[in-house]
């Protein structure tokens, strides 16, 4: 019975379709000719090739289709047949008269359908009796086939509402249970297919029978198409027989089908309406039916459904469609034992999603769906199911892109409790996502309470949370990941200080955690919001200095001495120093003179004791010149002690041209535009003297090790501020000095021993000429310059 | 060789005729010859009223007496030659005399008593003749026959109760069947239903036959002919438990008679619904009910 191979499937075939076509020329010899009774005859002979049971379904099929078109055939003959005066009722009974009960069924189906197009008889009643006598086919391809057959045929003669085959009052009933009828015994022998032949061929003919999975499933199309089924009676007869048959024959795939088809085929409205009746079943399906996705597709239609219209909304709330469909999941989760973590939140998440587009103002519903979510994990620990990691990912990701805010995921006490079961990688993942959401979003976070939730939220990037991962960090992922945390820290802001404060010490206490790594990142932007804030108090510092609670720069000034001295674990001296002397500069400008000293003695201490690299060294002290010149807080002994310190540092460079710039660079500390009190030309012209000193020293280093004299740049430089100085005034440079420093460079720049330098030229040039237009503009500058001969 | 002919030539031909033949039902009878003709049909206490046309062939045929038997006869085939009649009654027509012309004799029987019905079996054959004598002498007697039908009609039966029953083979298979009647006429449907219990046989295909059973002789001599009529198959593919098959089979299409009891203590013809259930291994069980058949008083 079952095939050996494809080539005698093959061969089977063919050699139905020949008997099959021979039978069928005979037919229409007999059709042409009005002999009804050979008709008949070769008819069921013809019919005779699908009593086969040697194809498979689909071969099965191509044979039914070729029969199907002939029995279309014979249909029209038979239609003729009762115009011409034969009595459908005689051939309703002459083709019953047929031995073989597969060619008479097929037979009776299509003088059946004749006998409806007479309305000779209710369409109700033979419809009944199709179905009815359709039960002597028990074998499950050709049963199901046939009943195919009997459904295509039968369509469009339901007594319908509307249909011209409506017969007395209630017929969309006979309409109805006749499909139901068909629908039931298709399943049955559909679900029967399993278990017939040999078990090793068990998946072969799970595959075939997926193939057939159609047929059955046309029956509730054909359902959901009556016009009579309304909602009462979709909910009282048609559901709960649909759903009975399902329950009821315990099948895996005929489970999973046809709950699929059954959502997909009838209207939302109706899933709506009824969605205690249908969840109701899913507890009761096999435990190895894939309810969640059963479920998952209901609720994407349910979303969908809400969202295509506002006006349906409320018909969501009247059913309490959340409160249902939440108990149904959790009835299925507590069913299904062996369900793997991932269809759990699976579910979860399509409830989630579902929610969002329901119910968008109920955040309790959210929580609540975490919350259960949690509960399941609950002892799960971290999950290393990538699916299911997967799907807390877009459990976690649609409040987030529903709501556009994270104000309002911030909420959701539950949210953190899911992060903390995702594996480590992907709870970084996620918190980048959360961050990198609020940086779309333009929104700041605006208490410290919600910077709490949302630093604990994002715990994954702010600390170490399993330390033998460290090494296997990709240092630019990592760098990426904690330049967005800076940047979330960028975004919190509030108007008001004290909660700004507030703010700023939440975000303390969680970066502090972070360990050495991310300290480089984070400190320095909480330093600026720090110093953002300490720039809002100075405006209105007289005000509010009288409130006790209040926020003072000084506090947080204090504060950020102490983030800042984190760094030293890092240690990180160059960015620790730059921060200080930010902290200094804005301490100047809130007149805190001991404040602002703090901060230099901790960057000086820092330059002396932790920057030891040359070139940092340069960098460091040309920063704390260009800062220390713009303190005007410091009283003289003070000042002298940071402006002695720091040209002390200068000297003390290790390359001559360092020294040389740093220096020249210190006159500056002496000589402040807009202050009168620090105008000391002597000073000034002793550092510039000390740097002419040093330019010479390094010129004759060159010369020593090099054999040639080396840039006269510095001269230049130098040059420059004289000129800079006289411009401002300075008694002490005088026309001579910058003469002679002119005359200098140009004997250098002539000697033979020195190198071209073509930068330096033009530098010398432009400064030359910068003295020429000084002189050509006349007036006061003019006559100043006028000494000075180029 | 000519006047051999014409020696063993019947000197006159016999014809009979009925009166209401045109009018009468015609019904085809196979003959002993294995012909069938269009015979006319009858039934009980019936008037038989006709004509006897003898044609003298030219010469004067002598003769010493003329008579019209009709003949009610069981012939059994082992038994061949032997007739029985069951059934006979003698019109005589004419006394001895001669005959010059063709002549014409009218006959009659009126309410013929004919309890059984004309019957063609296997071995058995019941059937009604309309016998003419010309006595001549003992060779040369003169004998020409005219078949006829005879078939009785019965009122619907008050009593018609379903055959219901439940058989099986110990946890094996269990099924349950129901025929809406007992009696059923010529041109009835059987309607009814199998109902399975228990299934753990793999079925293959189930089938209703029709069979016949035909009983000739008495004791050590009984001859049983059986002979299956239709073979109507009612299910293709092995049904679960709790399936119910429906069944629906029209008689009309079957050459049925009536079911005959111990006919003159000659013969029984008996009929037989018989359920088939074919397994895999085409294995058969099956289930023999009788039924009872009847011909149908014709209500207008």
């Amino acid at each position: 019975m079952i095939p050996d191979g494809v080539e005698d499937e093959e061969k089977w075939l063919a050699a139905g379709i020949t008997g099959l076509q021979q039978n069928a020329f005979y037919m229409h010899r007999a059709l042409d000719s009005n002999n009804v009774k050979d008709a008949l005859k070769y008819s069921a002979q013809m019919l005779s090739e699908l009593r086969t049971s040697r194809l498979s379904p689909h071969k099965y099929y191509e044979l039914y289709m070729r029969a199907f078109d002939e029995l279309r055939k014979l249909e029209m003959f038979f239609e003729e047949e009762t115009r011409r005066g034969c009595s459908i009722i005689d051939l309703y009974e002459l083709v019953q008269h047929a031995g073989n009960i597969l060619p008479r069924l097929y037979l009776l189906c299509t003088v059946g359908s004749v006998y409806i197009k007479s309305k000779e008889a209710p369409a109700k009643d033979v419809l009944k009796d199709l179905v009815e006598m359709c039960r002597g086919i028990q074998n499950p391809v050709r049963g199901l086939f046939l009943r195919s057959y009997l459904s295509q045929i039968s369509r469009d003669k339901l007594p319908d509402i509307g249909s011209e085959y409506e017969g007395d009052a209630d017929t969309v009933v006979d309409a109805v249970e006749f499909v139901l009828q068909n629908f039931t015994e298709m399943n049955k022998l559909w679900v029967r297919m399993q278990h017939q032949g040999p078990a090793r061929e068990k998946e072969r003919r799970e595959k075939e029978r997926s193939e057939l999975r159609d047929l059955v499933g046309k029956n509730l199309h054909v359902l959901s198409q009556i016009e009579g089924v309304d909602l009462d009676m979709y909910r009282d007869t048609v559901l709960p027989r649909v759903l009975e048959q399902v329950v009821n024959c315990k099948d895996e795939l005929a489970q999973y089908y046809l709950m699929d088809c059954i959502i997909q085929v009838f209207p939302d409205e109706y899933h709506l309406q009824t969605l205690e009746i249908l969840l109701g079943a899913c507890p009761q399906l096999q435990p190895s039916v894939d309810i969640k996705t059963v479920l998952s597709r209901l609720m994407e239609r349910l979303s969908n459904y809400a969202a295509s219209s506002v006006e349906v909304l409320p018909e969501f709330l009247q059913v309490e469609a959340f409160a249902k469909l939440n108990s149904a999941i959790g009835k299925v989760i507590e069913a299904q034992v062996d369900m793997p973590i991932a269809g759990a939140v699976t579910l979860y998440s399509s409830l989630l999603t579902f929610t969002l587009h329901v119910h968008p103002d109920r955040l309790d519903y959210v929580d609540q769906i975490l919350g259960a979510c949690v509960k399941k994990l609950s002892g799960k620990g971290k999950l290393d199911d990538s699916k299911a990691t997967k799907q807390i990912v877009a459990l976690l990701s649609a409040p987030l892109e529903k709501y556009n805010d994270i104000e309002t995921a911030l909420k959701l006490t539950n949210y953190p409790h899911v992060m903390e079961h995702l594996d480590n990688g992907t709870n970084k993942v996620m918190a980048g996502v959360i961050i990198q959401s609020i940086i779309k979003s333009r929104i700041c976070i605006s208490t410290a309470e919600k910077v709490g939730a949302l630093f604990e939220l994002v715990k994954g990037l702010i600390k170490d949370l399993d330390e033998n991962l460290h090494d296997e960090l990709d240092e630019e992922d990592f760098n990426e990941e904690q330049n967005s945390v800076a940047r979330l820290i960028q975004m919190l802001y509030n108007d008001d200080p004290e909660e700004m404060l507030k703010i700023i010490c939440t975000v303390r206490k969680h970066i502090l955690t972070g360990g050495p790594k991310r300290l480089p990142f984070t400190i320095p932007p909480l330093v600026f919001n720090s110093l953002k804030l300490v720039r809002r108090l100075q405006g209105q510092q007289e005000n509010a200095a009288a409130e006790e609670v209040a926020p003072t720069p000084k506090k947080i000034f204090q504060l950020l001495n102490q983030t800042i001295e984190a760094l030293s674990t890092v240690p990180v001296p160059e960015l620790a120093l730059r921060l200080y002397l930010q902290c200094a500069e804005a301490a100047n400008d809130c007149d805190l003179e001991p404040v602002a000293y703090e901060f230099f003695t901790q960057a000086y201490i820092l330059y002396e004791e932790e920057i030891s690299d040359s070139r940092a060294q340069v960098t460091a002290i040309h920063l704390i010149i260009g800062t220390l010149q713009r303190m005007h807080v410091f009283g003289v002994e003070n000042r002298d002690t940071l402006t002695h310190k720091a040209t002390g540092y200068s000297a003390k460079l290790l390359k001559k041209p360092d020294q040389c710039r740093a220096v020249y660079a210190c006159s500056h500390l002496f000589w402040i535009d807009d202050n009168d009190s620090v105008k000391d030309g002597e000073r000034v012209l002793l550092c510039l003297k000390r740097a002419l000193r040093i330019a010479n020293a390094a010129q004759q280093m060159a010369n020593a090790t090099r054999g040639s004299s080396g840039s006269v740049m510095l001269f230049i430089e130098i040059l420059n501020k004289y000129l800079y100085f006289f411009e401002k005034g300075n008694p002490e440079i005088n026309v001579s000095a910058i003469q002679g420093l002119i005359e200098l460079i140009t004997t250098e720049m002539q000697s033979d021993s020195i190198t071209p330098d073509p930068a330096a030229d033009a530098f010398f040039a432009s400064t030359l000429r910068y003295i020429q237009f000084q002189k050509q503009k006349g007036g006061a500058m003019g006559e100043k310059y006028e000494p000075i001969k180029v | 060789m000519n006047f051999l002919i014409g020696a063993f030539n019947p000197p006159c031909s016999v014809t009979i005729s009925l009166n209401d033949e045109a009018t009468r039902k015609q019904v085809p009878w196979r003959k002993e010859n294995g012909q069938t003709d269009m015979v006319p049909l009858f039934k009980s206490q019936e008037n038989i009223i006709g004509k006897v046309l003898i044609e003298p062939h030219g010469k004067k045929v002598e003769h010493t007496g003329v008579k019209i038997e009709l003949l009610g006869q069981i012939e059994l085939y082992f038994d061949r030659g032997n007739f029985y009649d069951f059934t006979s009654l003698v019109r005589e027509l004419d006394v001895p005399g001669d005959l010059y012309e063709r002549k014409t004799y009218p006959f009659e029987f009126s309410t013929v008593e004919m309890l059984y019905e004309s019957y063609n079996g296997a071995n058995v054959r019941l059937r009604y003749i309309l016998k003419v004598t010309v006595s001549r002498n003992i060779f040369s007697n003169i004998v020409a026959y005219q078949d006829f039908v005879v078939r009785n009609y019965t009122p619907l039966p008050s009593v018609n109760n379903s055959i219901k029953m439940e058989v099986g083979i110990e946890d094996c298979l269990h099924i349950e069947f129901e025929y809406n009647k007992s009696k059923y006429h010529l041109k009835d449907v059987i309607i009814g239903k199998i109902y399975f219990l228990l299934v753990r046989i793999k079925i293959k295909n189930m089938e209703l036959e029709i069979r016949r059973r035909e009983s000739t002789g008495a004791g050590p001599n009984t001859y049983v002919d059986t002979e299956t009529l239709a073979k109507y198959e009612l299910m293709d593919g092995a049904p679960v438990g709790g399936e119910s098959i429906p069944i629906r089979l029209f008689l009309s299409p079957y050459e049925l008679t009536p079911t005959y009891r111990n006919i003159n203590n000659k013969f029984s013809v008996k009929y037989y619904l018989n359920l088939v259930l074919v397994d895999e291994e085409d294995g058969r069980y099956f289930k023999q009910q009788e039924i009872n058949v009847y011909r149908l008083l014709a209500t207008s």
